[in-house]
């Protein structure tokens, strides 16, 4: 129990060092180094608490696909460059009740958490964890069975996202040498093929 | 202190949502760093909801984590897409550079 608080503490600390980092750090591309630095370390997290497949599709998703994906927009748009300026320039209206409704949201949390006292066993479901099989195990146990609507929702919402993102990024160039499906398919040895009546000692002149 | 309960859980979502929150108010920079306080509210969400799916001993928790994680790329994907169409249109994501709905 004494190691389990104490790596809890490690990589919570982690988890909020790296995430303050992320929106203070002066750079854009630090900030994607500390927000894949924070989702190892809640990955980490989750897989101590005992969620060990989303804390592994934590890591695979979230650091593999989505920070990769944030990585390469920032090195591709080029706004490495552009440095923060905290407060300077055109004075922003804004930051003050940005901050009041944070710190307030943040308090009303903590109130909730420090003031609640928790129940544990106080519902029957027929989803409870059950103790001989593995998480893996009994996530599929009920994400194909109860939950399969919405299981095939998750898939269209992931299509839809797809087909969005190349629609948006989707331009057409001019000059590009294509294959073009409608000539190839309707030729027809009329105009294909051109048959010559070759006489000795004289060559066909082919105009291409 | 030492034994490490739900409530260390709950209060490690609230810090890293208010962090996130904060994120989006104080941003200067560019629209990439308001996609990534995003992320970070979606993983505090997600830290209380896999707290709770281990604490009270039911898996549905996680399966809307899983959920959740699902909408969260797909939200990354496309919002990147809207920043690189707009780069490309305007040249600049600075957040004070975008105005363009007088909001």
């Amino acid at each position: 129990m004494l190691v389990h608080s104490i790596f809890f503490y490690f990589f919570s600390i982690i988890a909020i060092f790296s995430s303050l980092m992320v929106i203070t750090s002066r750079s854009t591309i630090n900030s994607v180094f500390f927000l894949i630095l924070d989702f190892i370390s809640v990955g980490c997290l989750f897989i101590m608490v005992g969620a060990e497949f989303l804390g592994m599709i934590l890591l695979i998703v979230y650091v593999g696909a989505v920070a990769v994906l944030f990585l390469f927009v920032v090195m591709m748009l080029n706004v490495a460059e552009q440095k923060q300026s905290w407060f300077i320039g055109k004075k922003s209206t804004h930051i003050p009740t940005g901050l009041i409704v944070s710190v307030l949201i943040l308090l009303e949390l903590l109130v909730v958490v420090g003031g609640w006292k928790y129940k544990e066993n106080v519902m029957s479901s027929s989803t409870l964890l059950l103790s001989k099989t593995s998480n893996t195990h009994q996530l599929g146990l009920v994400m194909y069975t109860d939950y399969i609507l919405y299981f095939q929702l998750a898939g269209i919402v992931l299509l839809l996202a797809m087909i969005g993102a190349i629609l948006l990024t989707f331009r057409e160039r001019v000059g590009v040498k294509k294959q073009s499906y409608i000539n190839q398919i309707s030729r027809d040895p009329s105009n294909a093929v051109e048959l010559f009546d070759v006489k000795s000692n004289k060559g066909v002149k082919i105009d291409d | 202190m030492i034994e490490i309960g739900l409530g260390h859980y709950l209060s490690l979502g609230a810090i890293i949502f208010f962090l996130g929150v904060i994120g989006i108010f104080l941003n200067r920079k560019n629209v990439i760093v308001i996609l990534m306080s995003i992320e970070l509210i979606l993983l505090a969400v997600n830290i209380n909801l896999i707290s709770f799916s281990i604490f009270s001993g039911d898996i549905v928790g996680q399966i809307f984590t899983m959920l959740i994680l699902t909408v969260a790329a797909a939200e990354a994907a496309i919002g990147l897409a809207i920043i690189v169409v707009y780069y490309r249109n305007r040249g600049s994501i600075r957040v004070e550079d975008i105005h363009g709905m007088k909001g």
